[in-house]
């Protein structure tokens, strides 16, 4: 299959990604959507290191799913403390923090 | 002129910085306990440490009787840059020392009577902390005098010329509250201070010029050099320095500020504004004797303000009804003497008259401030019952008084002795000070010898004019006529200084230098004066003849009110209005200084601070603000804001580095 295929369907994981992360108010949602960008540059990633047959690109993705999954750690507890304390995890009602 | 260091020479001189630490020890002593102690520790204190300076400065004086070699002691490293060296070291020769004994001698005496005078000021006034800050103010001021006179430089000079000044405005407005709409005290201290400010400006310049050519402010070494040094740059020193003359000395064109000062207590203005600040112009000028007589040309204008300011004064003072105004002008008219003196090179002869006049002016001063007493007794005995009719009557007009003759005998003989030696009247002091200035000038030029022996005719003037309303005729108000004498602690120095009004003389008498004689260590280039028998005859009669005017006029029984016009005023017509306003000179100055300058400060406050930078400074800050608050609605809370704003900045970034 050609390059293009897997760029092609990169891009349209990252665009669903970067439209969940934008238009959708759980912030378990927008986790999940951020995943999905994640996974779209890696997705990337992989095409271009067969492509041009050179690992460098599959080594950085576990990277790059190493460092999310932290991040998942991180922000799923956050998001349950939140919780505890707002009793909802709609994003658009953490608005205190502004200037 | 050479120095030697004191160590080599006698002991005694290492003594001299007493003469300051010992009135300072009387400063803080006052200053930490003053108000917790009682007024007769703080006037004895204060006494004290004026008298112990005058003890130091006598046994200066005897080791210098012994051999008149000048002596430097040294005290302390002051400043040390660059080039420039000064130390704080003092100067004993003969000259300094005469400056210290006259200062601290009248000065203790003077210290004595305020003891009293500022007792009666407490009574009057209740807060009895007036009278710790008094002397306070009043040992501060010998301490500035005395590093003025034993000063080794210019530098320290300035210190102590500024630190009178300074001492000059705090006791002027000493009653700060009291005057023209309460403020008017207030404004005579301001009105000196900016006045000498103009004269201390010149010579601060003075100074600059003097390091700038000859590289130190020792007096030996200016003095050395002066002799070698560029004429243009000579002038400009002795130029400058003769505005910082003119300023503290009260000479034409500064001299405004004298008669306001009288606006202090009476003590204030025999010490600093009779004896002995006023008269720093006049030392100054025989100390810096070699450089002035260098320039002869500058000699000359010396002599004509001295002289102009010698008549100016004196007509002034005949028409003022002040009776410390009259005072006032006599002393501005009697500096102009001494400035002719030291600008005709005859320094022992203004030194001499300096000495003298410090004595006789220091007891009219003092008697005056007896007389004033003696009318607030009087006005406080009369009116006990209805206090608040004697507000109305002014203590110090000579109008109201008359006929304080029987009532204070002492006061009277002793103002009696001032005044006849201030006319000079032989064989009081003031005769043979004033003519020695009379024959000095008299060997210059037949013009000046006129207008100073005009000056000496409208001296004897207004003396008998003064004498004779103050103490004969009938008393022209209650309070004089129910005044009462003051009591010995003022008598006391009053007496001590007409004796020494009268014996002064002796000092330099026809025939006898021993002035001269005694400071002709300090100044080499001192013009010796011979007694010159015509010109005492003339002087002599003149005055007689002033007198006598004067007697005439004022002599006869004046009718019980003091609403008398002045006979003087219906003789001299619109003169006599000339007279009183002193020519209009503060007017003058009014407008034509003062007004501008308020005009350019209200324009430069108003127009410029206010409006202008202000406008800027604050239109800078409105901007900030709001634009911060523009940028500040951008941090809504919303993370999706902040996403997508993310996301377009990316795409626009990465748009332009693919698109480049």
């Amino acid at each position: 299959m050609p390059l293009s295929f897997y760029l092609g369907l990169s891009l349209i994981m990252f665009v669903l990604g970067a439209l969940g992360v934008l238009l959708r108010h759980n912030a378990i949602v927008i986790f999940m959507s951020l995943e999905l960008m994640f996974n779209a540059a890696n997705l990337a990633f992989i095409a271009f290191s067969a492509y041009h047959q050179v690992v460098t690109g599959q080594l950085f993705v576990f990277f790059v799913m190493a460092v999310a999954a932290s991040e998942v750690a991180v922000g799923l507890a956050l998001i349950v403390v939140i919780f505890r304390t707002k009793r909802t995890i709609n994003i658009d009602q953490l608005n205190t923090l502004k200037g | 002129m050479s120095i030697n260091d004191a160590a080599a020479t006698n002991p005694i001189y290492q003594l001299v910085p007493w003469i300051i630490l010992l009135p300072a020890i009387g400063v803080l002593f006052n200053m930490l306990l003053g108000n917790f102690l009682s007024e007769l520790i703080v006037g004895l204190v204060a006494c004290l440490a004026s008298a112990s300076s005058f003890v130091v400065s006598v046994l200066m004086a005897n080791a210098l009787a012994n051999d008149p070699q000048a002596v430097r002691v040294h005290l302390m490293d002051w400043i040390s840059v660059g080039n420039l060296n000064v130390d704080w070291n003092f100067r004993v020769d003969t000259l300094s020392v005469l400056m210290m004994l006259v200062v601290s001698g009248v000065g203790t005496l003077i210290h004595i009577y305020a003891t009293g005078y500022m007792h009666h000021d407490v009574r009057h006034q209740g807060d009895r902390r007036r009278y710790t800050r008094f002397f306070v103010f009043f040992n501060l001021f010998i301490v500035a005098m005395m590093v003025l006179v034993s000063a080794d430089n210019y530098l320290m000079l300035f210190v102590g010329w500024e630190g009178v000044g300074l001492c000059s405005y705090l006791l002027i407005g000493f009653w700060f509250e009291k005057g023209e709409q309460g403020l008017g005290n207030a404004k005579a201290a301001k009105k000196a201070f900016v006045v000498n400010r103009v004269g201390d400006f010149g010579l601060l310049l003075a100074l600059f010029f003097i390091f700038w050519w000859f590289g130190s402010f020792d007096f030996d070494v200016v003095m050395n050099n002066a002799a070698d040094a560029d004429p243009i740059v000579l002038t400009a020193i002795t130029l400058f320095m003769l505005l910082g003359v003119t300023g503290k000395s009260a000479q034409l064109p500064l001299h405004v500020w004298l008669p306001d000062a009288m606006a202090g207590p009476t003590p204030v203005s025999a010490l600093i504004h009779a004896a002995t600040m006023v008269t720093a112009g006049v030392y100054l000028i025989a100390r810096s004797a070699a450089l002035y007589m260098s320039i002869p040309q500058v000699q000359s204008i010396v002599i004509v303000i001295g002289a102009a300011t010698a008549l100016f004064a004196a007509m002034i003072a005949v028409g003022q009804n002040d009776i410390k105004k009259v005072l006032a002008y006599s002393t501005i008219s009697q500096l102009g003497f001494m400035i002719v003196a030291v600008g005709l090179g005859a320094f022992s002869a203004g030194m001499f008259h300096l000495v003298t006049h410090a004595f006789f002016k220091a007891l009219l001063f003092l008697a005056a401030g007896s007389v004033i007493l003696g009318m607030k007794s009087g006005s406080a005995h009369d009116h006990q019952p209805e206090a608040n009719h004697s507000d109305t009557i002014d203590p110090q007009d000579m109008r109201n008084m008359g006929g304080l003759r029987k009532q204070m005998p002492v006061t009277f003989w002793v103002y009696l002795i001032g005044g006849l030696s201030l006319a000079g009247i032989p064989p009081l002091a003031g005769f043979f000070s004033k003519d020695e200035i009379l024959s000095a000038a008299g060997s210059r030029s037949t013009l000046l010898l006129g207008v100073l022996l005009a000056a000496t005719f409208l001296t004897a003037f207004y003396i008998a004019r003064q004498v004779l309303l103050v103490f004969f005729g009938t008393p022209r108000s209650e309070d004089a006529s129910q005044a009462k004498e003051s009591s010995l602690i003022i008598t006391f120095p009053l007496i001590i200084l007409a004796i020494l009004s009268v014996v002064a003389g002796i000092l330099n008498s026809p025939g006898n230098h021993t002035l001269d004689d005694w400071l002709e260590s300090s100044i080499p280039q001192n013009l010796t004066v011979e007694f010159m028998l015509p010109i005492a005859i003339i002087s002599l009669f003149i005055i007689l003849t002033g007198l006598l005017l004067g007697w005439t006029m004022y002599g006869r029984k004046s009718e019980p009110s003091s609403s008398t016009v002045d006979p003087l005023s219906g003789m001299l017509g619109s003169l006599y209005g000339g007279l009183k306003h002193a020519w209009w000179v503060d007017e003058l100055y009014h407008a034509v200084f003062v007004r501008p300058y308020q005009i350019l400060a209200r324009f430069l406050a108003q127009t410029i601070d206010l409006a202008l930078l202000d406008g800027i400074i604050n239109g800078l800050a409105q901007f900030i603000g709001k634009s911060s608050r523009f940028f500040a609605r951008l941090q809504n809370g919303y993370v999706r804001t902040y996403v997508l704003t993310l996301f377009v900045g990316m795409t626009l970034i990465v748009t332009y580095l693919v698109f480049q």
